[in-house]
């Protein structure tokens, strides 16, 4: 059965949706994951409601084109950039093709980002050819630069580039899922842990001295 | 006796229940072990644990790096088998078009039901939550008190293992004295929190929650629980000594297969099928409940989900435990010459007063909490802390313009970041690109916090659930179609969430980052969305004005039980998982009573 819910409501409630922030013993919730506003009939080619956890697979074919993976792969990297061994640059750790699973996903919110992302990368190269008479992915720093600097931030966004910011917004917030989801990034954002330990000490005194506190309670 | 197909049931058992979450789970164990024969009802799919959690898993290995998604709304290694809000071919209707009102229904289809997922949050309602009408005058009070209930909880939580401290807090009963395990410690932003809060007259306290932080004591727990049944003793001991205490990693809502945490396929079955006394089919949808020509309650009628046939089950005594809203369906569904509106619902009230639990939450940042040292925060998977409700004196005095209270769980801990984490970022970080974003992520990772309450609603008579006439599930099966609306009451209440909570992040320095609504209609999360639903065949001290006694025992069909929520009159901000378990206990002794003496 299909219910077409509204959930713009929900989404300004949870104007960020920060998951380091949701209160863990109820998961993360979002309006997307309810799963409001979705057929059952557009989402035949997922996973189900039963996938294999242990080994699992992705059954959607990727529906990216070259010319756009080759637009994300420069744009992710002016995004987030190589700077260091340790922190390697997105598309080393392969964000072009997060990508390209994402949007290519059968639920009806990667069906949006889809619309978002695939227009957002189409403008860019417009706006790059208006401007240089090159593609994106062909431009130095000085001029992508010129570009990015536009769309970097929709609240400071002339009219004309509001578009693109929104299109940044999300491609940013993509490019950031997807590279600090990996192992790679994981390691690289500060994150320790998913190793099993005998003991729960709590924090470091270290942290607890910068947090002013002498002794925890218990 | 192990899981069956749905052909060879024995020719009739003693008891046989219908689901086997927190409800069914205790149901068949307290049954079971003590010799009773019982055949246990499961909708979904049989579903272990210990071969099927993803533990160590990480994201990167996950479709769409684990995001939630409809089919896995709580992202991909959710243990939840079934689609959560919408279950395949099992669709539920909604009696209003507001949006706001719409109810939402999360079911599993597994072994266990939702306590493979649930967030093991372990709180006892207190003497208030049982006599709330007396307190204020609005909803009901429990046929039976906090006293009748106490013995229950010392049980359950010796059985299930719960983590927490004695605090002596005004209606938060305190557990009995050696059975709880040791609180983890907090962490970097519950600590911080936790000192300012203080400020604000806010108590946060370690939290108790159905992880293991040591293994259970099978010498003494199985004697105590089981004092003149010997085999059970044995047979719980052995049970006790496969769980493991909590080795601080992988989040609890994948199941745990190492059984540090209470799910009913780890704590609950195993020991009661180790009986002997418990035969479990699975895949098969309960859709009524059989009666003699008298109107005694004889046989479950189920459809076998596999081969789409129909068989009935004989049993001496029914239990439905399969969710409220599930049992009051079946029960709505079982019409016949003596009960012509559904089994037992000779007052009419079967659907009425359903109620969920009112959420609310803010997030915010921490300036203190930036660019701390990496540390593991990992801990028992969920919050370590939480705030039971502080207000109860000026709620009595009139001081405050709603009647009940909440219960405050907090969000923000250097977690395993996901795809979705960095959705907003930009409004932090002013639109950061390039090297300075990668710097910006590392200042800000752990930082970000949230409050959430969760609070206790009025039941009332414009939430209720009725079979819809029209829509159907796959099977042939009636559906629920659900009426809701929140009251002043809740919408107040989320109101004042939203103002403490933002007193709560600005007292720590912070930054708030909801949009703080004064007026508690748009924090107010949606009905069904905290999945607390209880209510809808509630118990009373007469047959006139209520489904069943104080034993869920329903007054029309003596030998028909309710042990989930569906009995439940309110719904205190206490999560009702634990309660569930401890009543539905307590019922089975008294079952167990009235069948030696012959009276069902």
């Amino acid at each position: 059965m299909s219910e077409k819910f509204e959930y713009k409501r929900m989404d300004r409630r949870s104007a960020i949706n920060w998951m380091f922030a949701a209160t863990a013993t109820v998961h993360f919730l979002n309006s997307k994951a309810l799963g409001l506003g979705f057929n059952w009939e557009d989402v035949n080619k997922g996973y189900g409601p039963d996938p294999n956890l242990m080994t699992p697979e992705v059954p959607w074919e990727r529906i990216m084109t070259p010319k756009q993976l080759r637009t994300t792969a420069k744009l992710a990297d002016i995004t987030l950039p190589r700077t260091s061994v340790e922190s390697p640059s997105a598309t080393e750790v392969g964000v072009p093709d997060f990508f390209d699973e994402w949007i290519s996903a059968p639920y009806h919110a990667h069906q949006e980002d889809y619309k978002v992302i695939t227009e957002g990368l189409a403008w860019i190269d417009e706006e790059s050819q208006r401007r240089f008479g090159k593609d994106f992915h062909e431009l130095e720093e000085a001029d992508y630069t010129t570009i990015c600097n536009d769309i970097a931030y929709l609240p400071d966004a002339l009219p004309e580039f509001e578009e693109g910011a929104k299109f940044f917004s999300k491609f940013r917030s993509l490019t950031m899922g997807g590279y600090y989801s990996t192992n790679v990034g994981t390691k690289d954002i500060g994150y320790v842990g998913n190793a099993a330990l005998l003991t729960f000490g709590g924090p470091p005194r270290e942290v607890l001295k910068r947090l002013g506190i002498d002794k925890a309670p218990w | 006796m192990p899981h069956i197909n749905a052909g060879k049931t024995k020719p009739e058992y003693d008891v046989i229940v219908v689901g086997s979450g927190a409800a069914g789970g205790q149901t068949a164990y307290t049954l079971a072990m003590e010799g009773v024969k019982v055949l246990m009802l499961e909708a979904g799919r049989d579903y272990d644990p210990v071969t099927e959690t993803p533990m160590f898993n990480t994201n990167e290995q996950a479709p769409l790096r684990g995001a939630g998604t409809p089919e896995k709304p709580y992202g991909f290694y959710d243990a939840t088998i079934g689609g959560g809000w919408q279950v395949p071919g099992e669709p539920y209707t909604q009696g209003q078009n507001r949006p706001e009102d719409r109810f939402l229904w999360y079911r599993a289809r597994m072994l266990g039901g939702r306590t493979n997922h649930w967030g093991r949050i372990s709180l006892r309602n207190g003497p208030y939550d049982f006599k709330p009408y007396s307190r204020d005058g609005m909803g009901f009070d429990w046929p039976l008190d906090y006293e009748d209930v106490e013995p229950y909880y010392d049980k359950v939580e010796a059985l299930i293992g719960v983590f927490g401290s004695i605090e002596g807090l005004e209606n938060t009963p305190d557990s009995l004295n050696g059975t709880l395990m040791p609180p983890p410690k907090a962490r970097a932003a519950e600590l911080f929190a936790l000192k300012h809060a203080k400020k604000l007259g806010i108590p946060f306290i370690p939290i108790h929650r159905a992880v293991m932080t040591e293994r259970l004591n099978s010498k003494k727990i199985p004697k105590w629980l089981h004092p003149t049944n010997p085999k059970a003793q044995a047979t719980l001991a052995q049970e006790m000594d496969q769980r493991l205490a909590c080795f601080w990693a992988t989040p609890c809502g994948r199941g745990c297969s190492i059984k540090a945490n209470y799910q009913s396929t780890t704590v609950h079955i195993p020991p009661a099928l180790a009986s002997g006394n418990l035969d479990i089919i699975t895949n098969v949808m309960a859709r009524i409940v059989e009666t003699t020509s008298s109107g005694k309650a004889t046989a479950i009628n189920f459809i076998d989900k596999t081969t789409g046939r129909d068989y009935s089950v004989k049993g001496r005594v029914i239990a439905l435990a399969a969710s409220a809203l599930e049992s009051v369906r079946i029960m709505m569904n079982s019409q016949s010459f003596h009960h012509p509106d559904g089994i037992a619902n000779s007052t009419g009230l079967l659907g009425k007063y359903i109620m969920d639990t009112t959420g609310a939450r803010v997030n915010g940042q921490i300036p203190t909490l930036e660019n701390l040292p990496p540390h593991n925060e990992d801990g028992a998977g969920g919050g370590h802390i939480y705030s039971p409700w502080w207000l109860y004196k000026e709620q009595l005095a009139g001081k405050l313009d709603f009647p009940r209270g909440y219960h405050i769980e907090t969000g923000g801990t250097r977690k395993m970041p996901g795809p979705t984490s960095f959705e907003g970022f930009e409004q932090i970080t002013g639109g950061a690109y390039g090297k300075k974003l990668k710097e910006e992520a590392r200042r800000y990772y752990g930082s970000f916090v949230s409050y959430s309450g969760r609070g206790e609603m009025i039941p009332n008579e414009d939430c209720y659930a009725t079979i819809d006439p029209k829509v159907k599930d796959k099977w042939g099966i009636p559906v629920l179609k659900f009426h809701w609306k929140w009251n002043d009451a809740e919408i107040r209440q989320a109101a004042h969430m939203h103002k403490t909570f933002a007193e709560i992040i600005i007292e720590q320095g912070g930054k708030v980052l909801s949009e703080v609504d004064p007026t508690g209609k748009e924090a107010i999360f949606r009905p069904g969305e905290i999945i607390h639903e209880i209510g809808g065949a509630i118990m009373g001290e007469d047959r006139n004005s209520s489904v069943t006694n104080q034993f869920m025992q329903t007054w029309d069909v003596p030998n028909l039980f309710l042990t989930d929520g569906a009995s439940f009159p309110s719904n205190a901000d206490k999560n009702p998982t634990l309660s569930i378990m401890a009543i539905a206990w307590r019922s089975c002794d008294y079952m167990m009573e009235e069948m030696k003496k012959g009276s069902i």
